[in-house]
Formats: C-alpha cells, structure tokens, sequence
C-alpha cells in the first residue's frame, strides 16, 4: 500500500472545493469564445456600410446579385472550413469546380450521354481525387498544403490539355441540347421567383450545405472526430479514433463541393472555361478563416464560414453598386483577412493558455 | 491473490538490428501498481507499446487473463480493456472537456433516422464521473486547454476509469508536473488502483514511483535489473539500482576525490 499521508497531503487545502483563483466567465467570455462572431459582426458591419452609401445594395435586385455572389463561394468556403477544421488544406478545391463542369459537359456534348449520367460520372472523378488526395496526404505524412498543390497544377494541365485536345479550343459548351439538361437544370441552376425578382437556387445549396455542415460539425460523431483529428492527431489515434478515415472523408468532402459548385456552374451558363476557378482555393480558405477557422486546424465553424462567404459576396458587389474601382476589393479582402487573423490568434492563446 | 491481468514472460522486442527490450518478465494485478523505471532509453517506452498494442513482441509471450496475446492496433488494446494515457497525447486542448471525456466513445441517441451526440447526457456524465475521482469543474464546456497539465493528466485516468477499463497504462503522468500538481495526479493513481484496476506507471522518478507502487521493474539498456515487490526494495536501494547502481558509486567516488582534492 502506498503511504496514505503523503498522498493526503498532496492534495491541498478542501480538496473538491473550487478553486477561488477561478473568476466567472461571464456571457461576454462565452460569446467572445464562439468562432464566428467575428464573423457575424463583421458581415453586420459591411451590410450597414453599403446599405447606407447606395441605393441598389437594399433593393430585391441587389441582395439577389449579392447572395448570389456568395452562394457558390459559400458552399465552397463551408467544406474547406470542414477540411481546415480536421488540420488539413486543399488548394486544388478551386480548380476541382473547372474539372468536373469539363467532365460533365464534354461526356454530355461529345458523347451524348445524358446529362444525370454525365454527373454521376463527374461526381465519381471528384470522389477519387479527393480520396486520392486524402490518401497520400495520409500515406505520405507531407503537408497537405504541398500535396495538393501538385494536384493543383496536376488538374488544371489537365482541364486545358484535354479540353484543347478534344474540342479544339479552350472551352466546352452546348450542353444545352443533351438529354437530360431541364431536370438536371432545375434542380442545380433554376431561379425562384420572391416577390418579382429572380433567387438563384444556388442560395439554397449554400444554405443547406451550411446547416448540414453544422449539424456533423456539433452534433455528430463524426464532428467530434474532425475537431479532434485537427487539434490533435495523435491523441485522436490514443483514444481510438480512425484519423485516417476522418482525414480522408474531409478531402472527399470538398471535392464533393467543387462537384457541386462545378454543376451549378455548368448547368447554368452552359460552357464551361478550361482555365475556370483558379485562384479561387484561396477565397475559400480566406472565407473559413474570416469565419473564425484556424489554420493550425481543430477550431473553426461551418457557418462562421458560410458567413465569410457572404461578407465576400456584399464587398464584391457593394464596390460595383457604389460605382468605385474593382480595384479597392484587394485593399478590403487583405485588410478583413489580417484582422480575421488576428482575432482568431487572441482566441487561440485564450483557449490554449493553461492555467499553471 | 487473483489472476493476473496482465503477465509478460521474457518479452523481447528488436528494431532492426538494435535490441530495445531483452528478456522482461513483470505481472500487473488487479488493484495493484506496477511502477516501470528506468533512464532514458532503458527500454519503458519499447514495454508500454507492446503492451498498449502499438507494437508487436519479437520473443516472449504476453499473457492476458492467463491466455497469451498479440495484439494487432491500439484499438485491440483497448478493446480488451487496456487503456493508455500518454503523456503530451492524453486530450485534444482546443475541444471541451466533456467532447475530450467521450472522444472516440461518443453516446448517440436517434432522431429518425438520425443519430446524433446525446448532449445532455455526455456533460452529465463526464461532470458525474470527475466528480467521482474527486475532480470538480464548474464548466466542462470549457476547452481543456484552460486546464493545469495535472488536471489533463487527471480528466484522461477518470476517462480510462469510466470506460471500464481493467489495465491502465500511464506513460510519465508527473514528468512535466509540479510537485503539487504531480501530488494531485498520484491520488487518482490511488484512486484508479483501489477501485481494482491494475496500473502501470512509467516513471522516472523512484519518489513518485514508490509512493503508489505495489512491484518495480527496472529497465536498463533494455535488461531487467530486476522486479521487486514493495516489501523487498527500499526507496533508497530504488533510487540507487535507477541511477545506475555500481556506476553510481564510482561516479560519487570520482566526484568526491576531485571535490576535495
């Protein structure tokens, strides 16, 4: 038997009793420790802004231009916010929405196949590269920031070598007339009528891949595993957690979002760019970090991202209402970034500062 | 005395060319500690993994329950009921301390076809169970970051606890400690222990160690040095076969000639 007054003794003063070092929190603190209040705030900010400088930015038209700028990004922004949740990156989701929509519309347009057959096709290609993508990340052990930065360059020689090789030029269209097209439309770029002006139902996508990002995220054992695999992979493993599966499932996510943002794309234009969505990987994990993720991963928010995207999509056109220089959207995205990072930076010393 | 839980018998483990563990034989009892010393690289890293499934044995048998096993992942450990709490991989800091208690473990209830996270029940269970072992947070929604090393030490044993598990396998749990904090996260040891689970503490501080320990095995280079029950080995001698034993002396011996000289 060990010596029951020494491990008495170990224990202090009323062992049980708590600790009068600790103040309360407060519902301040507790707010202020939510990942997309700054977000929230931010996106407030902005909508008062150019609701008071112009006149279209209120009006039915503008907040459907605007929503709709932000719907695509959006759907985009909360996957990657998933992915940069479980710790991982993934800059070939922008060049994914070009792939797919390349995929979709030339098996469409140059073979003929039905345009839900065409997707299930396209959406079965962004599958395996994102499980490829997830995989050797996993396998490999290398930042996922250099591995799909291969992919990156990877997909988009592809998307113009291809293209160029099939059609001659550098993009694909008249998808218009394959078999399929009206329902496939409908369900992917069809526009609601609210109060006389046209909604894109894209906005709905965005809306719903936000909730249902949320609902895994918070209330899902497989949300508990991605915050856990992002904040600490190695004490996932410890207790049991599959991280390779999570890890992996995270990449197929946002490879299913670039799927989705690539048939939203093509369905609705009806031709495609070979060059389409690069550049974009960076506004979706802009986004997610503006919506409270961090980019060491393990912390962050679906509809704080969400959230991020529509504070993009109001700058962006609010600068085109108010009639100013594209220019100053650059000069707004750096600043609203550093500051996003800079509050994310304070919450994490908070979170992480251990009491000694 | 019962069966033990968990018996090695001349357990060997090579990597490569270089021979970690050589010939270790110990047994961990229900309600007892066995303590692992030892240096650096004696050899209690190489013995926790191959008893918490993250390698294999190269010779020797491990013997659970009376019937030899191998086990294949972590996960077959734990599923025999061999918790591992390791020192820097115990909790996730930027998660809650009740989504740290059920990691991997998590209650679901179902909404249709749904199943999600029983909220409710998890915060009044990891609550119920912390207070069992004597520990009492005001908030467990806080994220465990917020807590001392010792009460992250403390919420990862109640943890193994409440999951029944019937070993528990603490790698260095007082290492990075203070002494106070290394005092708090001994009684749950104790507590851990008289609540019938057998413990392995791997320790290298013979103080901490003889405290709460029932055996000691000493590690060096990979060897055995030995396995004593409490009641053969003093602190004194513990200390001294830890540092080194003979070399010990002959460095006390080489120090002192020069200290006075």
């Amino acid at each position: 038997m060990a010596d029951p007054t020494a491990v008495r003794a170990a224990r202090g003063p009323t062992p049980g009793a708590p600790d009068e070092r600790v103040r309360g929190q407060g519902l301040l603190g507790r707010l202020v420790a939510r990942p997309e209040l700054g977000a929230l705030l931010g996106a407030v900010g902005v909508f008062v802004f150019f609701s008071a400088i112009t006149d279209q930015f209120l009006s039915p038209l503008g907040v459907a231009t605007w929503l709709d700028d932000s719907a695509t990004l959006g759907i985009m922004a909360v996957a990657v916010a998933l992915l940069m949740i479980g710790g991982e990156f993934d800059l070939s989701a922008g060049v994914m929405t070009a792939s797919t929509a390349l995929v979709t519309a030339m098996l469409a347009t140059r073979l003929g196949w039905n345009v839900w057959l065409a997707l299930l096709l396209s959406l079965a290609f962004a599958l395996a590269v994102g499980a490829f993508n997830g995989f050797l990340v996993m396998r490999t052990g290398l930042p996922s920031f250099i591995v799909t930065l291969g992919t990156f360059f990877a997909l988009q020689g592809l998307n113009l070598g291809v293209t160029r090789l099939v059609t001659g030029t550098v993009q694909v269209s008249g998808i218009r007339s394959a078999p399929g097209y009206e329902s496939a439309g409908f369900v992917f770029a069809s526009t609601v009528d609210l109060g006389g002006h046209a909604f894109q139902i894209s906005i709905a996508w965005w809306v719903g891949a936000a909730v249902i990002a949320s609902l895994v995220l918070l209330r899902s054992r497989l949300g508990n595993w991605i915050f856990a695999v992002g904040g600490a992979a190695g004490s996932a493993r410890a207790v049991g957690v599959p991280v390779t599966r999570t890890k992996i499932l995270l990449f197929m996510t946002t490879a299913l979002a670039g799927w989705l943002v690539g048939t939203i794309n093509i369905l609705r234009f009806a031709s495609v760019q070979a060059n389409q969505g690069v550049g974009l990987e960076f506004q979706f994990i802009i986004a997610a970090v503006i919506g409270g993720c961090l980019l060491t991963g393990g912390f962050g928010s679906a509809v704080g991202a969400a959230i991020g995207a529509l504070i993009f999509g109001m700058v962006r056109q609010g600068i085109v209402f108010a009639r100013w220089d594209n220019d100053w959207f650059f000069l707004f995205l750096g600043v609203l970034l550093l500051g996003a990072v800079l509050v994310n930076n304070t919450f994490r010393r908070r979170a992480e500062r251990a009491r000694r | 005395m019962a069966e033990p839980l968990l018996e090695a018998r001349g357990l060997g483990k090579n990597y490569g060319s270089v021979v970690a563990l050589r010939d270790v034989s110990t047994v961990v009892n229900p309600g007892q500690v066995t303590c692992v010393l030892g240096d650096n690289g004696a050899g209690k890293s190489t013995l926790i993994k191959v008893l918490a499934g993250a390698h294999q044995h190269d010779a020797g048998e491990l013997l659970f329950q009376g019937s030899p096993v191998r086990f294949a992942s972590p996960r077959e450990a734990l599923e025999h009921g061999i918790a591992t709490v390791y020192q820097d991989l115990a909790v996730v800091p930027l998660m809650s301390v009740w989504r740290n208690f059920f990691l991997g473990a998590e209650p679901l209830r179902r909404i249709g076809p749904l199943r999600i996270i029983d909220r409710g029940l998890a915060i009044d269970t990891t609550r119920r169970a912390l207070a069992d072992m004597g520990i009492h947070l005001r908030d467990v929604e806080q994220p465990v970051g917020t807590l001392s090393g010792g009460e992250r030490q403390c919420l990862a044993i109640a943890r193994a606890v409440h999951f029944g598990a019937k070993v528990l396998i603490l790698d260095e749990p007082t290492a990075a400690l203070g002494v106070k904090q290394a005092g708090v996260v001994l009684r749950y040891v104790a507590q851990a222990r008289d609540r019938g689970l057998g413990v392995v503490l791997i320790s290298h501080n013979p103080h901490h160690a003889h405290l709460v320990g029932d055996r000691f095995l000493v590690l060096k280079r990979g060897r055995s040095l030995g396995c004593h029950e409490k009641d053969e080995i003093t602190l004194a001698e513990l200390t001294r076969q830890m540092a080194g034993g003979a070399e010990l002396d002959e460095l006390a011996h080489e120090l002192r000639g020069r200290g006075i000289g």
